[in-house]
């Protein structure tokens, strides 16, 4: 049966999570990335129109396009490489306490040290399928940081089973994709003889 | 040129960039179904079927299959005897902008330091243009490559000592692909380049990784190089997306110079699954033909 998180997401909807469940998310969702995260962690500096206790953020920089009503929707929103947020998501989750941060491949140390100590996951949507992503994107309530452009801003959404979201940090702090790291570095000494 | 010619122009290249965006070229399409029909796992099967319900989706909804467009790069060969030399690098970054507007795609280009987004993918010295000159011709030649933020994080340059010769190439690349490729969309493309420094073995490497899929080194030591490493990142797996299955890539290419004997020089550039590069003629009388993409867009 498939497995659906609805925001507000509490500790428990997650807990038993395990890193490689697959899940869908419901709710809202806001895309945050590099200079997001610069402004809540540097900066102190919170959007007005999304609540990130309890939620939900994802690591994308989405194609939006207009309707013919002038309303804004997506075109594409695949993720982006969440690594790159690594030196500042354990200050997010702590500062913030977001319980879902879905991203591109994996996050390392201190974020899983933060999943464990504040009861959160990171989850990885399929990177480069972002019509597929965009398809599961009900309507764009709100945008705010626009200042930073289209990839860059805090795009607000309403998604209805966003996924699927592969569980790769879970609230124990097991690291999915360092484990795997783990089983390629070994088959990498096989070839390198 | 006069006025119409130009718009004519430029709604060619604008139009050759949309399709890049939207849909696979047929050498990246075929190797991801291959890749996909022969993977044994089942949650890399689910992934596969994800990446294909993606490529699919983009073709009935006419948008790009991947929201990172990228930044736009232009390898062209131009024909000395082409006419419109004069027009070339307006027409090339007017179709940037206007199929940045139509198609749509994402806006990446931000400037130097300030990182403030110009909104249209053109900028200071963007789009990237590269050119080669080609005698005694009067065509253009005309590959685009979307340089998406994700799978560019891999690429890397350095010279090495001589003495670590293939095995401190190899050691490299694998190295490189196991701490980075499992982030950047696997099954990738790889491009590897053989010179002397760091920039020219870069730029070797990014050379490689525009040539088609299944082709190989005219040189057969390097074709036979290209075989080895293919078969080696295969066994780590990290295919597809990272999450692991029964494969790593879709091609490895290698492109080399004749090199200094006191250096070895090694770049590598990645593509991701979502490889996204585009290959067309343009005459001189602007007729076109397209060569990437002959099969892709009917599927």
């Amino acid at each position: 049966m498939k497995k659906v998180l609805t925001t507000p997401i509490t500790y428990d909807q997650i807990k038993d999570l395990k890193i490689g469940d697959t899940v869908y998310l419901t709710g809202m969702l806001a895309t945050c990335r590099d200079s997001g995260h610069r402004r809540v962690v540097k900066d102190g500096i919170y959007p007005e129109h999304f609540e990130f206790r309890d939620g939900a953020i994802f690591h994308a920089g989405p194609i939006v396009g207009k309707d013919e009503n002038g309303k804004q929707y997506m075109v594409s929103i695949g993720p982006t490489t969440s690594r790159r947020m690594e030196a500042a998501e354990a200050d997010f989750i702590e500062q913030t306490g977001v319980r879902v941060v879905i991203g591109k491949g994996g996050m390392l140390d201190k974020t899983a040290e933060a999943c464990k100590k504040f009861g959160a996951i990171h989850c990885a949507f399929p990177g480069g399928c972002a019509v597929v992503a965009a398809q599961r994107v009900e309507e764009i309530t709100n945008v705010e940081w626009l200042d930073f452009g289209m990839p860059e801003a805090l795009w607000i959404m309403r998604v209805n089973e966003f996924g699927p979201l592969v569980v790769s940090i879970d609230t124990k702090g097991n690291n999915l994709f360092e484990n795997n790291k783990k089983v390629y570095k070994e088959r990498l000494s096989e070839v390198l003889d | 040129m006069d006025k119409a010619m130009k718009e004519k122009f430029v709604g060619i290249v604008s139009d050759f960039i949309a399709m890049t965006g939207i849909y696979l070229a047929d050498d990246v399409e075929a190797a991801i179904l291959r890749l996909a029909e022969s993977e044994t796992g089942e949650s890399a099967k689910t992934m596969y079927g994800c990446i294909l319900d993606d490529l699919k989706l983009a073709k009935e909804l006419h948008r790009p299959l991947c929201q990172d467009t990228g930044v736009l790069q232009f390898f062209l060969d131009v024909g000395t005897e082409f006419p419109y030399m004069n027009e070339l690098k307006d027409v090339l970054y007017e179709a940037s902008a206007k199929s940045t507007m139509e198609t749509p795609l994402r806006p990446n280009v931000v400037e130097p330091l300030g990182e403030h987004n110009t909104g249209n993918n053109v900028g200071y010295d963007a789009p990237y243009i590269e050119v080669e000159l080609v005698p005694n011709s009067s065509d253009l030649r005309l590959r685009m490559y979307m340089a998406g933020g994700g799978c560019s994080l891999p690429g890397r340059s350095k010279v090495l000592m001589p003495l670590e010769g293939v095995e401190g190439v190899k050691k490299f690349v694998y190295e490189t692909i196991v701490e980075w490729g499992i982030n950047a969309c696997p099954p990738l493309c790889i491009g590897i380049g053989l010179g002397t420094c760091a920039p020219t073995s870069g730029m070797l490497s990014k050379k490689a990784l525009l040539r088609p899929i299944g082709t190989r080194n005219e040189n057969p030591a390097v074709a036979a190089l290209e075989d080895e490493i293919e078969k080696d990142l295969n066994h780590l797996g990290i295919a597809p997306l990272g999450f692991g299955g029964d494969n790593s890539v879709l091609s490895v290419n290698i492109e080399c110079a004749g090199h200094h004997p006191a250096t070895l020089g090694v770049g590598i550039t990645t593509g991701c699954w979502a490889t996204r590069r585009g290959e067309m003629i343009i005459h001189k009388d602007l007729s076109t033909e397209i060569i990437s993409h002959k099969n892709s867009i009917r599927g």
